[in-house]
């Protein structure tokens, strides 16, 4: 028996240690006081949440370390409501601890799987189930019910049809037109290239139509930033250039990544940055991407000025604006 | 008797004669819960759901689902007679105007937070003492339904409000909607009725977030729970404590007091986060409208994995035959994550699978003596752990003076190195606690005492450790590898011969291990000294 290798033996469950409230008369009257105490805290808490709600103005504030100017009323209703339920808690889990039984209990756990003649029986049951009703001897029955099972998953879909509009081509218009004159938002007023310093930014949208109302469905796709630079700045093709205005150029603020607002101008650098995931285009460089996950450039805007020396667009977008879509073709 | 007792007996008389339930009552009034810290996680859980119902239900009396455009007349000076949505301004209402509104707000934005690290948490207690094996398996499906579930309620609760930094998340949801190939478009238009953002949208995830969800979470952690209840708890491995018993406090009275106690306890830290600590200010960030953002804009955490993905992603888009496949999107936002869960919720077969143990299990394993599934989990964290940082990579840039470009470029070479390199460090750790374990049981503890020997030599004194102490670093079983055959007797390969060697190759991966001390090596060292 040399070569038997002996593992180490578990020693069973230990002999049970009892605390000081089994034992001491004095400590189980001092942990039931405590637990007493505990239950009491609980009620002041509910009675200052009381008073907080009634009688203190919600215009009251005063000065604590950490939190700064705290609202009276706001503390108020919420250490008193923490205060009463935490005690509660507190002063049950204390009883639990100190003077319920703590004796650890062995139960038996039991295998789940089921015998192998209950088993056997299950298996019967369900073949003689399936014999009563036939559905082996009757495959008509089986293949129309089936059949007419799977056709009502249909009407939940349909059903769910109206939805919405098929999209159409509506992700690929905006608002702008050849003409469209660019108006500040907010304020809707129309901007003449010299109100826009050179390193300037401005946000602007379409000017509406009379009696026309803006949505926001507009704007999201609508929205375009005007920057100002000095002409000699930018490095862009013949075409591009000609799309400029003495210096003004027109992109569409949405980013081309996933349609946040490309709100981050970096007048240095001339760098446009979207705060959602810092897709970074280059200004001067038709919004080309230079860092982040956005894989195309933001649209240019054509942009030119009208009779009365309005900046207007001079042609829509040429391609669609804001984030990528299926249909999208380049 | 007195007349309390003939009272109770009374009514709990009345309605046995109807339920029966007094046998059912008996024996499960004595149920035996095991005790330990790690086990209150999924309690957490279970009470913030119901925290989340009570002040959730708290805030539709005064909430209005709607995106109909109104004039604000509130007390909130900054914004008043700016156009909003009806459910912007009702939220700020709830904040100024109804009493105990702001605090019933921030209890249901903390509860949602501590909810889902309770779920994370718990998680990863069940994977790493692998309480998900046989016959668990079904409660864990249950538990990552909870988790991808969770991630979706909050991200529709905090995009209810129709502020300027939800608004947001709502676009980049659009977005994903969006991306996804030849029927993106429609079903996004279906999702917002017409285009973004429409009016559709926050009625429609209302009902959602409102009814259908918790209505489905109440079904799911009802069965989690009588899962629980029926299989009977698992436990830590212990003196008395074995594959067949369960060793604990009965659930009543001690167990029933714990946890009802714990439930306050729970609930009072909630308000307590509520009364002191503010949680998303909409009232800072404006209404939403789609040419404006605010900088350093953040998701919850629980979706900062998923941003941080987005934003280290490869910029690629494919253009051909007239469409477009956006890869930078599909990939971080939905291909990524699908694998992440799928394979989160296959862990225990295929674990099972790997290692040909198809055994009950009602003893948890301490992590240590499993290397090769801590070392996995450690890797899978390792992967989150990146991403998630990569979501606040502009705070954590601002913070630390680091730029932008830094901070992704780190993420995205780490997002690949240090998920391997988490992997073998963990797996090296494992067997060092594991060699450390064997070093205590056979040469006892060092006790930090000098003696210097008749000879001049100098040791330390070492003390042996408890016999209980020994059971626990010693208890747990060294399974041996598989070897499926991988060729018959001629050398001549098996059908089914490269499944063999997967299995093979894996087992023998998660079989490596020090031995553990045995009572045969104990003795012999005692007849050396």
């Amino acid at each position: 028996m040399t070569n038997e290798i002996e593992l180490i033996k578990d020693p069973g469950l230990p002999a049970h240690v009892h605390r000081r409230a089994d034992t001491d008369p004095k400590a189980a009257a001092l942990a039931e006081r405590q637990v007493a105490i505990l239950f009491a805290l609980s009620a002041l808490g509910t009675l200052i949440l009381i008073y907080s709600y009634i009688f203190i103005k919600d215009d009251v504030f005063v000065f604590i370390p950490v939190l700064g100017n705290t609202n009276v009323h706001q503390l108020g209703l919420g250490l008193g409501m923490a205060i009463s339920l935490f005690c509660i808690g507190a002063g049950l889990i204390h009883w639990a601890k100190t003077l319920m039984p703590d004796e650890e209990v062995i139960a038996q756990r039991h295998e789940f799987r089921s015998e192998d003649e209950d088993r056997e029986e299950f298996v019967k049951t369900v073949k003689a189930g399936a014999s009563a009703a036939g559905l082996g001897r009757r495959p008509l029955i089986k293949r129309t019910l089936g059949a007419a099972l799977g056709l009502t998953a249909l009407p939940p879909i349909l059903l769910l049809r109206d939805l919405g509009p098929l999209p159409g081509n509506d992700l690929s218009k905006t608002s702008w037109k050849k003409g469209t004159r660019l108006v500040t938002d907010p304020g809707d007023r129309p901007i003449r290239p010299e109100d826009l310093e050179v390193g300037a930014v401005a946000q602007t949208l379409p000017e509406l139509a009379p009696g026309k109302e803006r949505h926001l469905d507009d704007i999201a796709k609508d929205a375009v930033l005007l920057i100002r630079l000095r002409p000699e700045e930018f490095n862009l093709n013949a075409e591009r250039l000609s799309w400029t205005h003495e210096g003004i150029i027109a992109f569409s603020k949405i980013c081309s990544h996933m349609g946040c607002a490309v709100a981050l101008y970096e007048q240095q650098t001339k760098h446009l940055l979207c705060p959602c995931h810092q897709s970074t285009f280059d200004v001067t460089r038709a919004a080309k991407v230079i860092f982040g996950p956005a894989a195309r450039p933001l649209p240019q805007l054509n942009i030119t000025v009208d009779e009365e020396g309005y900046l207007v667009a001079g042609a829509p977008f040429s391609e669609p604006v804001g984030p990528s879509f299926w249909e999208r073709s380049s | 008797m007195t007349a309390r007792e003939r009272v109770a007996g009374n009514v709990a008389g009345y309605v046995d004669d109807r339920t029966g339930a007094a046998k059912w009552m008996k024996k499960n009034l004595t149920k035996v819960f095991p005790d330990h810290w790690s086990f209150l996680l999924g309690e957490i859980c279970l009470y913030s759901f119901v925290i989340l119902l009570l002040s959730g239900t708290f805030l539709t009396f005064w909430f209005d689902p709607s995106m109909k455009e109104v004039v604000y007349d509130g007390s909130y000076e900054p914004l008043k007679g700016l156009k909003m949505s009806a459910a912007y301004a009702s939220t700020l209402d709830i904040s100024f105007e109804v009493r105990g509104g702001l605090l019933m707000r921030q209890i249901h934005h903390w509860a949602a937070l501590i909810f889902m690290v309770g779920i994370v948490v718990h998680l990863m207690r069940v994977y790493f003492t692998g309480a998900f094996r046989k016959p668990r398996e079904f409660n864990w499906i249950i538990g990552v339904g909870l988790l991808t579930l969770g991630i979706v309620e909050g991200f529709l609760g905090y995009s209810l409000p129709d502020d300027l930094l939800s608004g947001t998340g709502i676009r980049i949801a659009e977005a994903i909607i969006q991306a996804i190939p030849v029927v993106g478009s429609y079903l996004a238009f279906f999702a917002f009725g017409g285009a973004f953002p429409g009016e559709a949208f926050i009625p429609r995830i209302y009902t959602v977030h409102i009814l259908l969800l918790p209505g489905i979470f109440l079904a799911l952690i009802t069965v989690h729970l009588m899962l629980v209840w029926y299989q009977k708890h698992t436990q830590f491995p212990g003196p008395g404590r074995t594959e067949k018993n369960v060793v604990g406090y009965p659930l009543m009275p001690v167990y029933m007091a714990k946890a009802g106690g714990f439930f306050f306890i729970v609930f009072g830290v909630t308000a307590f986060l509520g009364a002191v600590a503010s949680i998303n200010p909409i009232w800072l960030y404006g209404p939403y409208t789609p040419a404006q953002v605010s900088a350093g804009s953040q998701p919850d955490w629980y979706m900062g994995w998923l941003d941080g993905l987005v934003r280290m992603a490869p910029p690629i888009e494919t253009h051909a035959l007239g469409y477009t496949i956006s890869w930078n999107i599909l990939i971080p936002g939905l291909i990524v994550p699908g694998i992440m869960f799928t394979g989160l919720a296959l862990y225990p077969f295929i674990e099972s699978w790997a290692t040909g143990d198809k055994r009950e299990h009602h003893l948890l394993d301490r992590p240590r003596n499993t290397p090769n599934r801590t070392a996995i989990g450690v890797m899978a964290l390792t992967f989150t752990l990146v991403s998630l940082l990569n979501g606040g990579n502009d705070i954590i840039a601002t913070t630390f003076h680091l730029t932008i470009n830094q901070m992704m470029w780190f993420s995205r070479i780490a997002i690949i190195v240090l998920p391997p390199i988490a992997f073998v460090v963990t797996k090296r750790l494992c067997l060092s606690l594991q060699r450390a374990d064997r070093d205590l049981v056979l040469h006892g503890r060092e006790t930090g005492r000098l003696v210097r020997m008749p000879s001049g030599e100098f040791i330390e004194v070492h003390e042996p450790i408890s016999a209980e102490k020994a059971w626990v670093l010693t208890s747990h079983e060294q399974l041996a590898p598989l070897e499926l055959p991988e060729h018959d007797g001629a050398g001549v390969r098996r059908p089914g011969a490269l499944k063999n060697k997967i299995r093979n190759r894996i087992s023998r991966a998660a079989a490596v291990a020090v031995p553990k001390a045995t009572e045969t090596e104990r003795r012999e060292l005692e007849g050396h000294h």
